[in-house]
C-alpha cells in the first residue's frame, strides 16, 4: 500500500469541505446549529447563515461567552459546532473548554479555524500553535486534526454520530487530498499511507502531504518509510504507534504546532515507557518571525527536506 | 485521554469525567417535596411564606451540620443563597426530581459553584438524591464535590467552580429553549463578587441582543467577597444600572423576603431578560456569622455549630 502524491495535485483549504458538509448534515439533522464569534466569513459560515438564518448564533466578538453558550445549547439538546479562530478559541477560552463541555462532558464541537501558522504573516498572536498541546492537557476531551478535505467530511460527520467533546481542527493552508476516501476514521485509530520497515514517519494534518513527499525521496535513497496519519491526535492509535517502534529503526513525527506537548509529545510518552527508539520531533520551535505561512512552514523545515533530513537522523542514530 | 484503550498497565490517565455512577432519586423525599410543593401552590400569602421559611431553615441546618460533618465549606455564601434557592425549588421551578433529565425542564445553574453544600442540602431535600448523601460531603470518592458536577449530582446543569461561567452556559440554555420551541425557563444564580468575571458581561449582551426574555439572573448581593467588601475591592455599583444599561428588567429585593422574591422569579413583563438583584447578608440566621468576611469559608467549631443550630431552630 504506496500511496504516490502527484506533482500537479490540486490543494484545497478545509474550511470549505468543513463548511459544505455541515449544511448538508444540517439539513438532514435539526440539532445541528453553529455558533460564532463574529467569525462567519472566516470560518465560511456565510452559507450556513443563508440557508439557516436562526440556526447561526452570533455572540459577537466574546469567545468565553461563545464557549459557554455552546455548552448551555448541548444542554438544551442541540449539537452546537463552536467555530473560532483556533488562538482565540482555544487561548481566550481554555477554562471554559476545560470545565463547560470536558468536564461537564457535553456534546459540543470546538471548531478551531485557521489553526497552526495559517495566518502567517499576522504573527504569533494570531498563530495557534499551542491549541494541540493544550487540548490534550485536557481530560475527556478528544482531538482531531483533519488532513485534507476528506478526512474533513468524515471528522464533521463523525463528530454529529458520535457525543461527547470534540476539539476539530480545521486546517486553512492549502493541502492536496492525501488520505483514501474509504479510510475508516476513528479515535485512536492510524491511516497507514506508505508502508516501509527502515523508519516510520507520523503525521498530522497539512504536514500529512509533506511527509509523504519526504517519504517519496527517501525511497530514491533506497530506504523504506512507514507513513501514518493519526488525524485523531487523542486519543493515540497507541498499538500502531508501538508497532512502529518495534517494526522500524525510529520514529519521526510532524505537526505544525509548538513542540513542547502536542503529537511529538504523545508519541515519545509512549514509546519512551513501552519501547524506546530514536526519535525526532518536527513542529514550531517558538514565536515565528514575519513571513507568510508558506514561508514559515519552510523556515522552520516543515516540509519534505526537512522531514527527510530527520528520519536520515534517525536512522544514524539507531545504527550507531 | 479518557476514551484510550489501556494495552499497557501505565501513562493511562483515570477520568472522573464520566467513570462512577451518579446518584439518584430518593422517592420518598420526592413525595413529600411534591406533597410541600402543592401545599405551597394551593395555600394562602402568609401560609405559602410559613412554609417556605420552614424549608429555608431546614437547609439552613442542613448546611451547618453538612460543614461540620466535612470540616470543609462556604458557610457565609450557603446562609446567603439559602431563600433564593427555597424559593425557587420549592415555589418556581418546573422540575421533577424523579425525571432530572426531563428535556423541558426549568434549568437551574449555580454559577457561585463554591456554595455547592446549599444545593446539596436544597437538592436532597426535594429528593434528587438521598440526604445521607449529604454526609459524604467532600468525603474521598464522593460524588458531591466542593463543586457540582452535572454528572454525578442530578438536578446540576453544568460544572461551576470557577466563576463566571454559569451565565454564558444559562444563555445557551434560554437559547436553546427558543430554537427548539420548549417553554422551559433558565434561571443562573450568580455571586455578587463573581461579576467582576467580565464573561458575565458578555453573556448579558447576548442575552439582551436575543431577548431571552425567559432567562432570569439572580445575583446573590452579599456584598462581601472572598476576602473584604465588593466595594472595597472593585465596586459594583451603581449595579442595578448596570443592568438596566445592559438591556435587563432589573428587580431590586430583600433576598431573604420569600413573597418578594416569588414576584421577582415571575416571567418577565418587557420582553428582556430579567436580572434580580438580590440583596442578602452573609452568613444570614447564624448571628455570630452575619456580614462578617472571615465566614466567607470559616469552618465553625463544635461549640459554634450548636450555637448556629440553636438559632436555627428558634
Amino acid at each position: 500500500m504506496t500511496f504516490r502524491l502527484a506533482a500537479d495535485a490540486q490543494t484545497y483549504d478545509c474550511r470549505k469541505a468543513f463548511a459544505d458538509t455541515l449544511i448538508d448534515l444540517a439539513r438532514a439533522d435539526e440539532r445541528i446549529v453553529a455558533v460564532c464569534n463574529d467569525s462567519v466569513g472566516s470560518s465560511n459560515l456565510v452559507e450556513f447563515r443563508k440557508e439557516f438564518p436562526d440556526r447561526l448564533i452570533n455572540v459577537g466578538i466574546a469567545e468565553q461567552d461563545l464557549v459557554g453558550v455552546g455548552a448551555g445549547l448541548a444542554n438544551g439538546g442541540l449539537i452546537p459546532f463552536v467555530s473560532a479562530a483556533a488562538p482565540f478559541l482555544t487561548g481566550r477560552a481554555l477554562e471554559q473548554i476545560k470545565a463547560d463541555v470536558a468536564y461537564s462532558d457535553q456534546h459540543v464541537i470546538l471548531c478551531g479555524q485557521s489553526p497552526g501558522m495559517a495566518y502567517g504573516e499576522l504573527g504569533p498572536t494570531h498563530h495557534s500553535i499551542e491549541d494541540l498541546s493544550w487540548t490534550r492537557a485536557i481530560d475527556n476531551l478528544r482531538v482531531l486534526v483533519p488532513a485534507d478535505p476528506v478526512q474533513t467530511r468524515a471528522a464533521v460527520r463523525w463528530a454529529v454520530d458520535n457525543p461527547g467533546p470534540l476539539y476539530l481542527r480545521v486546517p486553512r493552508f492549502k493541502v492536496p487530498e492525501v488520505t483514501p476516501e474509504d479510510a475508516v476514521l476513528e479515535p485512536g485509530r492510524a491511516v497507514q499511507l506508505a508502508d516501509g520497515d527502515d523508519v516510520t514517519v507520523i503525521a498530522v494534518g497539512t504536514m500529512v502531504s509533506r511527509a509523504l513527499e519526504a517519504a517519496e525521496r527517501l525511497r530514491g535513497e533506497g530506504l523504506g518509510v512507514r507513513v501514518l496519519n493519526v488525524p485523531f491526535v487523542d486519543p493515540l492509535d497507541e498499538e500502531a504507534v508501538l508497532a512502529a517502534a518495534r517494526e522500524t529503526g525510529g520514529i519521526v513525527t510532524v505537526e505544525e504546532a509548538i513542540t513542547t506537548g502536542g503529537l511529538g509529545a504523545a508519541v515519545a510518552s509512549l514509546v519512551a515507557q513501552h519501547h524506546p527508539v530514536p526519535m525526532r520531533i518536527l513542529g514550531v520551535t517558538g514565536f515565528a518571525p514575519t513571513g507568510s505561512a508558506s514561508f514559515l512552514l519552510d523556515h522552520f523545515g516543515l516540509n519534505a527536506g526537512g522531514v527527510a533530513a530527520a528520519a536520515r537522523s534517525v536512522l544514524e542514530h539507531a545504527r550507531a | 485521554m479518557a476514551h484510550t484503550r489501556a494495552i499497557f498497565p501505565v501513562v493511562h490517565i483515570h477520568s472522573t469525567a464520566t467513570s462512577g455512577s451518579p446518584l439518584t432519586a430518593d422517592a420518598s423525599s420526592a413525595r413529600e417535596w411534591a406533597g410541600l410543593r402543592e401545599r405551597i401552590e394551593g395555600a394562602g400569602h402568609t401560609e405559602r411564606v410559613r412554609l417556605l421559611e420552614e424549608m429555608a431553615a431546614d437547609v439552613r441546618r442542613s448546611v451547618v451540620s453538612t460543614i461540620d460533618q466535612a470540616g470543609l465549606g462556604h458557610i457565609g455564601g450557603d446562609l446567603s443563597v439559602t431563600d433564593i434557592l427555597v424559593t425557587l425549588f420549592a415555589a418556581v421551578l418546573d422540575v421533577d426530581p424523579t425525571q432530572p433529565d426531563r428535556p423541558d425542564r426549568d434549568r437551574f445553574i449555580l454559577s457561585k459553584g463554591h456554595c455547592a453544600g446549599a444545593l446539596y442540602a436544597t437538592l436532597a431535600q426535594c429528593g434528587f438524591f438521598p440526604r445521607a448523601a449529604l454526609d459524604t460531603f467532600m468525603a474521598p470518592l464522593s460524588e458531591l464535590n466542593g463543586h457540582p458536577n452535572r454528572t454525578k449530582v442530578p438536578g446540576v446543569e453544568t460544572n461551576t467552580g470557577p466563576l463566571g461561567h454559569g451565565f454564558p452556559v444559562g444563555v445557551g440554555c434560554a437559547l436553546a429553549a427558543r430554537l427548539r420551541g420548549l417553554p422551559y425557563r433558565t434561571f443562573v444564580v450568580l455571586g455578587d463578587g463573581e461579576l467582576q468575571e467580565g464573561s458575565n458581561w458578555e453573556a448579558a449582551m447576548t442575552a439582551a441582543h436575543y431577548d431571552l426574555d425567559d432567562l432570569t439572573a439572580v445575583v446573590d448581593r452579599n456584598r462581601l467577597q472572598q476576602g473584604a467588601r465588593t466595594e472595597d475591592t472593585k465596586q459594583l455599583e451603581p449595579l442595578a444600572d448596570k443592568w438596566t444599561s445592559f438591556g435587563f428588567e432589573v428587580r431590586d429585593v430583600d433576598g431573604h423576603d420569600h413573597a418578594a422574591l416569588l414576584e421577582a422569579f415571575a416571567p418577565s413583563q418587557t420582553g428582556k431578560p430579567v436580572a434580580v438583584i438580590a440583596n442578602t447578608i452573609k452568613g444570614k440566621g447564624v448571628s455570630f456569622m452575619e456580614d462578617r468576611v472571615e465566614w466567607h469559608h470559616k469552618v465553625p467549631s463544635a461549640e459554634q455549630v450548636q450555637a448556629a443550630i440553636e438559632e436555627l431552630t428558634r
